[in-house]
């Protein structure tokens, strides 16, 4: 299924070839194809149950697909666990806020960086000067407990991460506990963290649940922001029509598993099929 | 605001402090009587066996109820390896113990060494189908394992004696063994803690699905923990051994008992904390004897009172019981006692008074 | 054949025990999502209430155990007002920690008033010839007592099938198991639901720990442990939370226990590891059980 819409000058991201996942007899994901390219800004909406944090799941490696094949920057991800995934560029948030509650705000963004340090891929991410990045990571536990060869490590890791953090405006909460931070600022902080992995492509899983309109409205200038600042390509799950259609490029709507309709927000919001999906049953933010 | 001490005045300080903790061991090795010295050296031995498990359990969030398996194990290995082929010989009356064990006999370092190195090997293996386990499951088949450990000892006879177990274990741990291995222990588990790995465990206990997808293989990551653990409650099981100078694989002295009495440890000190480890521990042993007492014929308001045996440790688990149910962050929760974290707290203490 | 039924019967009643001890784990497990390990303990407890009934106020044996079993129903229902249910809304692990620390609390007081030394159950019996008679099934000479114990086990079970699944109460115990806050709701009185299901669970242990007893008649404070543990393991083996399961699980752990170390007598000692063996292997390959729903965890 290809949109008009699609910008073929642009090389494909992430590829799903016709991904189903079911549990025991609920078909939860059903024979899913789509493209994402490089550098865009998809939504996926639908209603409530129709599949999409399961596609995430499925892309982040949380559940494997019963069928159909998960294709990354040109790597099958489709057998890789979650922090291989990971690796190879992938970060998401969760619908649920996940954060390292009982951990600062810093820390939580330091426990996202500690991965490219583990990756048996380190040289390709880590971009040490001179050193060999694979030396550092073989050793890295032992550097790390010995503290040989760690404290410059450490130092770089504190110093990127409060950039971050800085950047995204949560500077006061620096040294907080993450469960103490206002609601607004915990999803921003969860986006920090992901940042923090180093992605290529972000996953957003409703980031704007619960916030107010305001707060809708600053999140969508913010996402359009670390999309140019952190040369991104994104993927977002959202009930709010306005996010939606405000900031995405194009739309991929979801109903019973399947993909029922594609395209910019314009075809999305004339399209019979979306319509009636959206009048038979209740949506929320509409 | 993070208010933090100066670097090198932390680093004095501690400095200052150990001198200190090294100068009154000298002085109690000198002064106190062998009894008192006994508790003194079992308050470390304690320790290296809470930091241990509170790695485990605490930090990492793996809820293993096996650790008296690794002592057991490090117990073993160490009794084994320091006794002397005569006495092996002269001990294992059941059935003769097995060549390639009767003549090895080593100093205490290397015994030492082998028991935590075993038990880490032990630690391993049980990992890798255990740590795939969850929550409770965890904890029941962490439990099995070491009992399935302790019935090892039951039954290999000419490797463990058996039911008559190891006696004439040569008394090694003295003060400063006891004290060093708790020195490394401590030293090299927060520096672990303190580290980009230690944040990665306790994301782990945080949130597990979330840990992964920020690029952590759980699973290593628990494996390492776990090991790290069973490696020093191996050493703790050295000490233990040649302090106790027998040892048998009963329930009660190697056995789930044993786990209990760590877990007691830590969940009275904090989970999670280290110096809550320390504290729980030295309550444990110190609190353990004084109960000692209960078991003794004593005189209540002039009528006497006969011992009753096992009182002490009623009371304890009364007291745990309600540490669970009323006080379940226990005495530091998750917080340690650093320089700075003292610091803080007086600076606080100061603006709100 | 004759040492093969032999052995058939002796693993229907072992396993029968296990079923018996294993339900109370399942149920309680089925609603709270809590490993009750003070389990075992209070079947240890029964058995004490039972001998001290005989013995000390020389009550006869279906009086005492009668007494007994009503005992360790009021423990159980004790343990889950006193213990568990301030931590309702704990983490999870922190109900786990309590429950040891009431294992814990029950052997030591058991050390402290009945005292560590064990006890010979055989005792409770003035008359100890009916321990003696035997049966002969086709050359198989079955001691009476193992008949006895299967028959009271399969009452026992048929009267649990009944409450859970006749009664009114029993539709509760189910109600809550699927859904709490639903069934709190309706009307439904959780706690004292779940308070029954303890005295429930804790009675048919402390009649499956009377039958133990008169097979293994070594009575001391810590025999709750290795049975309760393996009674535990027959639950999961059967699929946690399944009534059925737990029967399922522990006629065949009891079946396998009993066979591996009939023809393998070399092992023997090492009996008690099969069940660990069992358990890690169940919980690797198929973590629902036998009869177990799979869950889903959700993200």
């Amino acid at each position: 299924m290809t949109s008009p819409t699609l910008d073929l000058s642009r090389k494909p991201i992430l590829i799903l070839d016709q991904v189903t996942m079911q549990f025991g007899g609920l078909v939860a994901v059903d024979d899913f194809t789509a493209e994402i390219r490089q550098g865009e800004l998809v939504g996926l909406i639908g209603p409530n149950g129709a599949g999409k944090t399961t596609v995430f799941n499925l892309i982040t490696g949380i559940y494997h697909p019963t069928k159909g094949k998960i294709v990354f920057d040109g790597i099958d991800i489709t057998p890789l666990k979650p922090h291989q995934i990971t690796h190879l560029g992938i970060a998401r948030t969760f619908q649920n806020i996940r954060l390292f509650s009982d951990m600062t705000v810093l820390e939580n963004v330091l426990v996202a960086q500690h991965h490219k340090f583990t990756n048996p891929d380190a040289d390709r991410i880590l971009k040490i000067n001179g050193k060999s990045a694979k030396r550092v990571a073989n050793f890295w536990f032992w550097r790390s407990v010995l503290k040989v060869g760690y404290l410059k490590f450490e130092k770089e890791m504190v110093s990127k991460a409060k950039e971050l953090i800085e950047k995204l405006g949560l500077s006061k909460f620096m040294h907080e506990k993450a469960s103490a931070l206002p609601y607004g600022d915990q999803r921003k902080l969860e986006i920090a963290r992901a940042l923090a992995t180093d992605p290529k492509l972000l996953l957003l899983d409703e980031p704007a649940a619960g916030m107010n309109p305001k707060e809708t409205e600053d999140l969508m200038r913010f996402v359009e922001r670390i999309r140019e600042e952190f040369d991104l390509t994104i993927f977002l799950i959202e009930h709010d029509m306005k996010v939606v259609m405000g900031i995405c490029e194009r739309i991929i709507v979801m109903d019973y598993g399947r993909i029922i309709a594609e395209g910019t927000p314009k075809e999305i919001q004339n399209n019979p099929k979306v319509i009636e999906a959206y009048l038979g049953r209740e949506w929320e933010g509409v | 605001m993070e208010r933090k001490l100066p670097k090198k005045l932390n680093f004095v300080l501690t400095l200052l402090f150990i001198l200190f903790v090294a100068f009154l061991l000298y002085l109690a090795n000198e002064k106190l009587d062998e009894y008192v010295l006994r508790v003194v050296r079992l308050i470390a031995i304690y320790g290296v066996m809470a930091v241990s498990l509170n790695l485990i359990n605490g930090i990492t969030g793996i809820f293993s109820l096996g650790h008296a398996g690794f002592i057991l194990v490090g117990a073993y290995t160490s009794a084994l390896l320091t006794l002397s082929p005569e006495q092996k010989m002269m001990s294992f009356i059941i059935e003769p113990i097995v060549p390639w064990l009767a003549n090895v006999h080593t100093d205490f370092l290397t015994a030492t060494l082998a028991g935590g190195a075993l038990s880490a090997l032990f630690a391993f293996l049980i990992g890798w189908p255990i740590l795939r386990l969850s929550g409770d499951y965890l904890a029941i088949a962490s439990l099995g394992f070491a009992e399935v450990i302790r019935i090892f000892a039951l039954n290999a006879i000419s490797i463990t004696n058996g039911p008559l177990g190891l006696k004439g274990i040569p008394e090694y741990s003295n003060i400063w063994w006891c004290y060093g291995w708790l020195f490394v222990t401590v030293i090299f588990v927060a520096s672990l803690v303190n580290s980009s790995y230690g944040r990665a465990l306790k994301a782990i206990r945080e949130d597990r699905v979330a840990a992964e997808v920020m690029g952590i293989n759980v699973f290593k990551h628990q494996l390492i923990s776990f090991v790290v653990g069973a490696f020093f409650a191996g050493v703790s099981g050295a000490l233990y051994a040649h302090w106790l100078t027998t040892i048998d694989p009963r329930v009660t002295t190697l056995g789930p008992m044993l786990t209990f009495y760590v877990l007691i440890m830590i969940v009275l000190g904090g989970l999670g904390s280290i110096s809550g480890s320390l504290i729980g521990a030295a309550l444990f042993a110190i609190l353990f004897e004084w109960l000692r007492d209960l078991e003794e014929p004593f005189v209540l308001f002039g009528m006497r009172v006969p011992g009753i045996k096992g009182m002490r440790t009623l009371v304890i688990s009364v007291i745990f019981i309600l540490v669970m149910i009323f006080w379940q962050r226990g005495i530091m929760g998750r917080e340690e006692l650093t320089w700075n974290n003292i610091y803080r707290w007086l600076k606080r203490r100061g603006e709100s008074g | 054949m004759t040492f093969f039924l032999q052995n058939f019967f002796n693993g229907i009643m072992l396993g029968g025990l296990y079923a018996l001890i294993a339900v109370g784990y399942s149920m309680v497990y089925g609603i709270l999502r809590l490993i009750n390990f003070a389990h075992g303990d209070v079947m240890m407890m029964g058995v004490y209430f039972a001998y001290y009934s005989a013995v000390v106020f020389s009550l006869n044996p279906i009086l005492s155990f009668t007494v007994a079993v009503l005992g360790a129903a009021a423990l159980g229902f004790l343990i889950d007002r006193v213990a568990y249910k301030p931590l309702r809304k704990a983490p999870r692990i922190s109900a786990l920690i309590t429950a040891i620390g009431v294992s814990f609390f029950l052997e030591n007081l058991a050390v402290v008033i009945f005292g560590a030394i064990p006890k010979s159950f055989l005792d409770v019996f003035k008359d100890k010839s009916i321990l003696e008679k035997t049966i002969t099934v086709a050359d198989a000479r079955i001691p009476l007592l193992t008949f006895l114990v299967i028959i009271v086990t399969f009452a026992m079970f048929s009267v649990l099938f009944f409450v859970v699944y006749k009664t009114k109460i029993g539709m509760a115990m189910r109600a809550i198991a699927a859904d709490i806050p639903t069934t709190s709701l309706m009307g439904v009185n959780v706690d004292n639901v779940i308070g029954f299901t303890f005295a429930l669970g804790s009675a048919l242990a402390a009649a499956g720990g009377i039958m133990w007893a008169m097979r293994f008649p070594n009575v001391h404070p810590y025999m709750g442990f290795v049975p309760g543990l393996k009674a535990f393991i027959a639950a999961v083996f059967g699929g946690i939370g399944s009534i059925s399961g737990a029967v399922l699980g522990g006629i065949l752990l009891g079946m396998i226990e009993i066979f591996l170390a009939a023809y393998f007598p070399s092992v023997m000692g090492y009996r008690d590891a099969f069940a660990f063996i069992i358990l890690i292997t169940v919980l690797l390959v198929k973590p629902s059980g036998l009869l177990g729903k799979k869950a889903i965890e959700k993200v």
